[in-house]
């Protein structure tokens, strides 16, 4: 790795300590994340060509502490801000408290619960995150989301000014974290699935998500050891990552959980996440990420799709039906009811869906009836419901194998795959 | 999500205004549309958005049997032309309708709204 490739990950390894710093000491969130990022660019100019300093952390917080008195200074309420200012000031008494070796985890920890306040979006969550916890640049946030990066900036600094309006405070009573943990786990979640759908696309430096949305789950659970959630998250996306070296063709094709090589799943990935949910579930309260987790490990333990318990997966989608209803669950619920008692029954659970406002018109629905009908031995019902769900699909992957379905089942092609 | 907004305007839908009313809906229009323009840039919804060029500076491009033509002119059986769009990304196809709802033409013309195709998909 060259001198530009060990100063950004210096930079990105440091942004939340020094971030975190500084939001303990100083509040004002925002402006205090308009001084790291103006100290970032600083360093990436001063230590490209001098070398990265002995102290990082210290230089970044020198810098961004003035950078933030340097504002104040300049604001229009000149008198007031003077006070500030003054009281802001970093001297050589200062400085050292907020350098010193606190917990540095400890604040990147609240920082993240900080970023997943209730006030924003969960999209500006999200971006907050990258951005403040992360360390990722506006660029490679607005590569995340396939949005031009002015737009990206523009949603992480409405972001950042939404919180600070909003009076969130770095410092949280043991309650309020308890009560700010689902928000947060929630956040890393839709960071690791922006990552793990995008692995079927063409841009692998957005699949830097799911190890991302990892690295900051582990530091959570390295935290907040005793909860069952964050440890049934990290075996979900463990176990989830498994199986992305067999869900797609060399020609982008989608490859169904049922069909997967299974030989390329990676074990290491399976054993650590089979062993975190066994050991969790032993002693933890239950919640919807660790059944999400347990249904994971059961798929990841069948050598097949045949050999898969599907009884049991049935009952996990079950207890998850029973506190998490989404229409995805209700759906892969249907599934899972169709291979323990035959299409039919899936059939049927699909036709209350029907009546489900969230998921009418969309092309799962179509999808997983066309797979049931087909089982159930109607090729012609089967190749009409694939059409409809290719037509309604809205990622072109799935859409080429619906596609490909439709082709396979076609009056004059009586094989099979 | 992204979401196409399409403007399709028909003349004779403007036409059928009465002048004095058109005169007054096109000035506030184009404040709309920059009001629309900036609370989308504020909220993180715009990716992009365009008015286009009258009809009559269309140029066509077709390839046949290897032959590139070029014409220039609009689609002369065409009621309806494109004068813009929007290219939002938010959360459901229910707030891309909101959005619709803000852009003025929808009130003599009409605003056609299409998901855009995600690159990437989850497994079956």
């Amino acid at each position: 790795m060259g001198r530009t490739g060990d100063i950004e990950a210096t930079l990105r390894e440091l942004t939340p300590q020094v971030l975190g710093a500084l939001v303990r000491h100083y509040g004002h969130f925002d402006a205090c994340e308009d001084a790291v990022q103006d100290a970032q660019l600083d360093a990436t100019v001063a230590w490209t060509e001098r070398g990265i300093p002995r102290s990082p952390r210290g230089w970044l917080i020198t810098v961004a502490s003035r950078r933030l008195t340097d504002q104040w200074r300049s604001d229009s309420a000149r008198r007031k801000r003077e006070t500030t200012a003054a009281a802001m000031q970093p001297t050589e008494e200062r400085l050292p408290a907020i350098t010193e070796a606190t917990d540095s985890a400890d604040d990147s920890l609240a920082l993240l619960f900080l970023c997943c306040h209730p006030s924003l979006s969960p999209p500006s969550q999200v971006a907050l995150t990258l951005r403040a916890v992360g360390g990722l640049s506006t660029a490679q946030i607005a590569r995340a989301f396939l949005v031009p990066e002015a737009t990206a900036a523009q949603r992480i600094s409405r972001a950042k000014q939404q919180i600070t309006a909003a009076g969130a405070r770095f410092h949280m009573s043991e309650q309020e974290r308890a009560h700010r943990l689902g928000a947060v786990l929630q956040v890393l979640y839709l960071v690791f699935n922006e990552g793990y759908i995008a692995s079927s696309g063409p841009d692998p430096l957005r699949v830097e998500l799911t190890d991302e949305a990892i690295r900051l789950v582990r530091e959570v659970r390295r935290l907040l050891p005793e909860e069952g959630e964050v440890a049934g998250l990290l075996a979900l996306m463990l176990l989830t990552d498994a199986r992305r070296p067999a869900r797609t063709r060399p020609d982008g094709s989608l490859v169904p959980l049922a069909e997967q090589d299974r030989a390329r799943w990676n074990r290491a990935l399976i054993t650590e996440g089979v062993a975190l949910i066994t050991e969790t579930l032993a002693h933890a309260r239950v919640g919807p990420f660790q059944i999400q987790a347990a249904i994971a490990a059961v798929h990841a333990e069948a050598t097949d799709a045949e050999d898969t318990d599907w009884a049991q997966i049935l009952a996990l989608y079950d207890l998850l039906a029973g506190s998490s209803a989404s229409p995805m669950v209700l759906l892969n619920r249907a599934v899972a009811a169709a291979m323990v008692h035959g299409p039919r029954t899936g059939l049927d659970m699909l036709a209350d869906l029907d009546q489900d406002r969230r998921l009418s018109g969309h092309h799962r629905l179509h999808a997983v009836r066309a797979h049931l009908l087909e089982q159930a031995g109607d090729r012609t019902g089967a190749r009409a419901a694939f059409e409809e769900a290719a037509r309604r699909a809205t990622n072109i992957p799935e859409q080429r194998y619906l596609h490909a379905q439709t082709e396979r089942l076609a009056a004059n092609n009586p094989t099979h795959k | 999500m992204k979401f196409m907004l399409l403007i399709w305007n028909n003349p004779q839908n403007w036409d059928a205004i009465p002048p004095s009313e058109q005169q007054m809906l096109a000035g506030d229009a184009v404040a709309e549309h920059a009001a629309l323009d900036a609370a989308l840039i504020d909220s993180g919804e715009l990716v992009v958005s365009a008015g286009l060029a009258d009809p009559v500076t269309t140029r066509m491009v077709r390839i046949r049997d290897g032959i590139v033509a070029s014409t220039d002119g609009p689609y002369a059986e065409a009621k309806e032309h494109l004068v813009g769009y929007y290219l939002v990304d938010c959360v459901s196809l229910d707030r891309a309708s909101e959005i619709a709802a803000r852009i003025p033409d929808a009130r003599w013309d009409r605003v056609e709204i299409r998901a855009a195709m995600d690159i990437a998909g989850l497994e079956m």
